[in-house]
């Protein structure tokens, strides 16, 4: 058996199908990616042939079978022969934390940064834009095995140029560096990535501190990994975005969900602040008694369901975030697809997510 | 009388070490005893307390009448003593069974030092609280100045620094746990009673569950209930195993009678946290890609998952399930039981048997594992018996007087 050839989802602008057709075509994908996966993954023909799966092609995305995230921890889970593995990725974790393992072939690799280039494109444009990133350079040391951190900065670095790092190897402002980006490119938009957690202790606080702020009026911010860290310290997305207003006046902050088991296919957070799912993913809201799908509003856990994964298992994944769907094809900004939101993760989980990989020094 | 050093503890209830009295009383002793009996009391007459149904437990184990009960039947061939110091290190996820080692080594006659767990579990600060209050009372002065509880960070030097003091140490904590302080240096003749990582099962005939009346059955499932869920499955007695006996069509029927009574008091009962759901569901993957002989999992909600087994691996003990998580094997008879019971097996839990027929079994058999068979609804029923140990009898010593 071939694995499926999903390219053809590349026609597709990232919001443009409304519900029931995007329903329709995803249902019959993911079947298909099912059905691949089957037949490509011992460990996962074993979990469906236990815990049960409806005929195939299922008539909706929420009849899909899926497995939690957490399973890519524990077990080595792949599609592939080992020596198509073309890259490894791994997930954030502190130390002795398991950490997840995320196999990659070229065409997955591929696939991934073709999905996450249009869905950037409606954010920056098809133009490559002189890019910060908020990180020091030492995350990129292992070419081979990148964590969720260096994977983030990497697949995003390509939509921009002249990638220059804001932060050296121990995670102090680096001004000189700053500066020369910023006279090189005087007067143009920029293109800024970093983790929340760190951009708000790494960058905003440091330049508080030392009482500079940076000339960023045309500066577009994405950041990703989770509010857990600023929550606790009582600071939200709007914080947050006047934080970055003050010290660097950037006027536009868009924060992103996504996960290193569906490197490719993030959520962008919309004008009017909403998380979007593209054509290309989806999200389900489950409830924790019995997994069963929930209405638009209703508050459970985190399904992703993406086209990207053929080379590992892990099209339809239940995580460990709790989140609501806040409506679907409707949004003020004129997005089709579902919108929603993320309300932090589980209890006593293991931990997820970017902002977790470091450990504060100071 | 021997005193200890002031090792540096934060003490919960008592004087400090330095000043504890370590001479032995004798077992059932009167102090003891009437201590036991007037803290079962306050417990049971204070609503807060009844409120928690393991510290109701306690206190119901530990009143005046069982006491007396369990002074009669201990073995009364031998004169005996108390060691002298019993450290024990109580297991940090159950909140009230410190309070049980104390009450066995109180019992023994032994001067007691325990290590609470380090999780402040509102129930434990309410015993420690009882506890306090009739230390400060004259009648109980004398068991006051035998008995510390103490809370100190996981510590190996500490442990160390108190088990060169004992004369018995009361083991809880799992097969780690107990490595580590079988390393430490001990006086010789010092005892441990050492309640490893255990396995435990629930033995059903399926001709008495479809014979027995609603209210039986209720019964039953109520007690499996709480065998299983009241500790989410973690307490070493808590079934994993349930083990059906009876012919095909009767376990078929048998099962549906059965699960449908226990979904739904679960369903009413049990706070299944979101993060149970996602361990579960990870369990039920890794289950399906390690067990090989899982032929078939059912299963109406995340409260009750059932794994069906078609063959019963030999080593099915390193299956355990988690807040309500079983796996079921069908056979004509127990017997098959001589084939996988070993060490690892505490408690065996049944309906529809003789219990002194499967006690037989398991000694005519030789079963290395097994060493309590209770109906039902017992399995957290902790006693002086257990585990296999007379906890009294191996916490005192004989004094022997011939002629």
């Amino acid at each position: 058996m071939t694995p499926p050839d999903l390219t053809s989802w590349l026609d597709h602008a990232p919001y443009s199908l409304r519900s029931g057709e995007k329903s329709r075509l995803l249902a019959k994908s993911l079947s298909d990616l099912t059905e691949w996966h089957r037949v490509a993954c011992p460990e996962y023909a074993r979990i469906l042939d236990l815990i049960g799966c409806p005929q195939l092609p299922v008539e909706s995305p929420e009849r899909v079978p899926f497995i939690p995230a957490r399973l890519f921890k524990e077990f080595q889970l792949s599609s592939i022969d080992k020596s198509l593995v073309f890259k490894t990725l791994t997930s954030s974790g502190t130390t002795g934390q398991q950490v997840s393992r995320i196999y990659l072939d070229r065409e997955t690799a591929s696939f991934q940064s073709r999905i996450l280039t249009k869905i950037m494109g409606d954010v920056l444009g098809k133009k490559r834009v002189p890019m910060l990133v908020i990180d020091s350079p030492t995350v990129l040391k292992d070419r081979l095995s990148f964590s969720a951190r260096g994977a983030g900065i990497l697949g995003f670095s390509f939509f921009g140029q002249d990638v220059t790092y804001v932060l050296n190897d121990k995670m102090e402002l680096d001004l000189p560096a700053v500066e020369s980006f910023l006279e090189r490119h005087s007067g143009q938009p920029i293109f800024l990535f970093g983790f929340t957690f760190m951009i708000w202790q790494h960058f905003y606080l440091a330049l508080r501190d030392r009482g500079i702020r940076l000339p960023l009026e045309q500066g577009i911010l994405l950041h990703g990994g989770g509010w857990k860290k600023l929550q606790d310290q009582a600071v939200g997305r709007e914080e947050f975005a006047n934080a970055m207003l003050e010290c660097a006046g950037i006027p536009r902050v868009v924060n992103y969900y996504g996960m290193v088991e569906q490197t490719g296919s993030i959520y962008l957070e919309c004008e009017a602040g909403h998380l979007h799912a593209p054509v290309y993913s989806d999200i389900l809201i489950r409830d924790p008694k019995n997994f069963e799908h929930l209405a638009h509003g209703e508050v459970g856990l985190v399904e992703v369901l993406s086209l990207i994964p053929r080379s590992y298992p892990g099209h339809a994944l239940l995580t460990e975030d709790l989140g609501r769907i806040d409506g679907e094809d409707d949004c003020p900004c004129g997005r089709f697809g579902k919108y929603f939101s993320i309300l932090g993760r589980v209890a006593k989980a293991e931990t997820r997510g970017c902002s977790d990989t470091y450990e504060n020094h100071s | 009388m021997r005193t200890i050093p002031d090792i540096s503890v934060e003490i919960r209830v008592g004087g400090s070490l330095g000043t504890l009295n370590t001479k032995p009383l004798i077992p059932f002793s009167e102090p003891s005893m009437a201590f036991l009996s007037e803290l079962s009391k306050n417990l049971l007459s204070s609503q807060e307390c009844r409120a928690y149904p393991d510290i109701a437990a306690f206190a119901y184990w530990c009143r005046a009448g069982n006491l007396a009960r369990m002074s009669r039947e201990f073995d009364g061939r031998f004169k005996r003593l108390g060691r002298g110091l019993t450290l024990h290190i109580a297991p940090a996820n159950v909140p009230v069974n410190f309070a049980f080692s104390f009450a066995f080594g109180l019992l023994s006659g032994n001067a007691n030092i325990v290590r609470m767990p380090e999780a402040k579990f509102t129930q434990s600060e309410m015993l420690c609280d009882e506890i306090a209050r009739l230390f400060c009372q004259p009648t109980h002065a004398h068991v006051a100045s035998m008995n510390r509880f103490v809370r100190y960070p996981r510590n190996d030097e500490t442990t160390a620094a108190i088990s060169a003091c004992c004369q018995a140490r009361v083991i809880w904590g799992g097969d780690s746990t107990i490595a580590r302080l079988r390393a430490m240096p001990i006086p010789p003749r010092c005892v441990d009673i050492a309640f490893a990582d255990r396995y435990s099962l629930c033995l059903l005939e399926a001709g008495a569950i479809l014979e027995c009346s609603e209210k039986t059955l209720s019964e039953l499932a109520h007690g499996f209930y709480n065998d299983a869920y009241l500790m989410d499955q973690k307490a070493c007695s808590s079934p994993h195993l349930v083990f059906w006996v009876g012919n095909a069509g009767q376990v078929e029927a048998a099962m549906k009678r059965f699960w449908s009574e226990v979904s739904n008091i679960v369903r009413d009962k049990y706070e299944l946290q979101p993060v149970q759901a996602i361990d579960k569901f990870v369990h039920l993957c890794r289950t399906a890609i390690d067990l090989s002989g899982a032929s078939s999992f059912i299963s109406n909600s995340n409260h009750l998952y059932r794994i069906r087994l078609s063959q019963l691996p030999e080593n099915i003990e390193n299956q355990k399930g988690q807040c309500g998580f079983f796996y079921e094997y069908a056979a004509e008879s127990y017997s098959r039981l001589a084939e996988i019971v070993g060490d690892r097996y505490q408690t065996l839990t049944c309906f529809g048997f003789d219990a002194e027929k499967i006690v037989d079994f398991i000694r005519d058999n030789g079963l290395t594992g097994i060493d309590r068979v209770v109906p039902v609804g017992k399995a957290l029923d902790i006693g002086v018996i257990w585990d296999g140990y007379d906890v009294v009898g191996t916490l005192s010593r004989i004094v022997r007087g011939e002629v």
